[in-house]
């Protein structure tokens, strides 16, 4: 690790560090339990049409679930193949902001950049963003990354060659399994009364718009629940 | 299913999905130090997680459902509140799920 490139300087104080084996845990935690998800996209994906290469060129290539599950279920509901990745584009749009925060938080060389990109996801932001320094968040992240890229591709693979011996994947609740997964990396977020008040006015919105807009759209509906709750609590602080 | 449309769209979903990450850790520092901006960008996953949650949880097929993922979800709500491990809160949100469908919940 560049320790040379951290701007505080020296080592954290002692009482804020995290051991590195509790990083390497929880990292480990995340990333094994959500890369054995991938098997619920192979079986999804090869479900909806599309063949063992194309199933895995998605887990491999574009390598965020959500906008994996979107773009088969638009080409499964007879898309076509530009409003298809037009939707899995705007879910991936949530990966630039998480990039946007870290970025400050990992402060990765230039040249790893390009490289690290393809890893900022909803579980590596969630990792390194609950870390308390640089240090133990890089761990976090590389951990996360790694652990998951390697498991979601494996299991895409095995869920996608195992598609028709399983039969109904419903059947073995694992539709279940990514809600739990959001539910999971959301509740630590839910510190203070914005954060809970943008969680539910996303909900409402999300799940409001969800019969009369197309696939992908609500939930970019949703997120304007963040400058909105924003936009309010501003006021407010103005008023008082 | 047009084989090459699939791969239209799946070229098309990993340049773009791609070239978003990239471009989050790429904006200059000095865009972060405005107030404003970072609430919004810790705001903002929030709100896309929570919809996430939510969708995943009562739609299928573009319609609002309640059905046996409802269940799942309440074990994995209940699991974080026991603090319970991650793979657990996944696990306990899967076998409930699967239980309630297997007593035609």
């Amino acid at each position: 690790m560049d320790t040379a490139a951290d701007p505080h300087g020296g080592p954290p104080p002692r009482d804020a560090a995290k051991p590195d084996r509790a990083v390497v845990r929880d990292s480990l935690g995340v990333g094994v339990a959500v890369g054995l998800s991938g098997f619920a996209f192979g079986v999804t994906s090869v479900g909806a049409g599309l063949d063992l290469l194309q199933t895995c060129a998605l887990s491999l290539l574009v390598f965020t679930g959500a906008s994996q599950f979107a773009l088969v279920g638009a080409l499964a509901a007879g898309g076509n193949p530009f409003t298809a990745a037009a939707g899995a584009f705007f879910l991936g749009t949530r990966n630039a902001f998480y990039g946007l925060r870290l970025s400050q938080l990992l402060a990765l060389p230039r040249a790893v950049r390009p490289f690290g990109a393809h890893w900022v996801i909803d579980e590596t932001a969630a990792v390194a963003l609950a870390q308390p320094t640089r240090r133990a968040a890089r761990i976090g992240f590389t951990v996360t990354g790694l652990t998951l890229y390697v498991l979601w591709n494996l299991t895409t693979l095995i869920g996608a060659l195992g598609a028709e011996a399983i039969g109904d994947t419903d059947a073995w609740g694992l539709d279940a399994a990514g809600p739990a997964v959001f539910l999971a990396l959301l509740a630590p977020m839910l510190r203070s009364t914005t954060e809970r008040a943008v969680a539910a006015l996303a909900v409402v919105l999300g799940l409001g718009s969800l019969p009369v807009l197309p696939a992908g759209v609500p939930v970019l509906v949703a997120a304007l629940a963040a400058p909105a709750v924003l936009w309010l609590s501003g006021r407010g602080e103005a008023r008082r | 299913m047009n084989g090459t449309a699939v791969w239209i769209a799946v070229g098309l979903t990993a340049v773009g999905c791609y070239l978003l990450k990239l471009g989050g850790l790429l904006v200059p520092a000095h865009t972060l130090e405005r107030p404003l901006v970072r609430r919004l960008a810790a705001l903002l996953p929030v709100a896309l997680l929570a919809a996430l949650t939510a969708q995943q949880t009562f739609s299928a097929d573009g319609a609002l459902v309640v059905d046996a993922r409802g269940a799942g979800l309440a074990a994995a709500a209940l699991a974080l509140l026991l603090r319970a491990p991650f793979l657990v809160v996944v696990a306990s949100a899967v076998v409930v799920t699967a239980a309630v469908r297997a007593l035609g919940g």
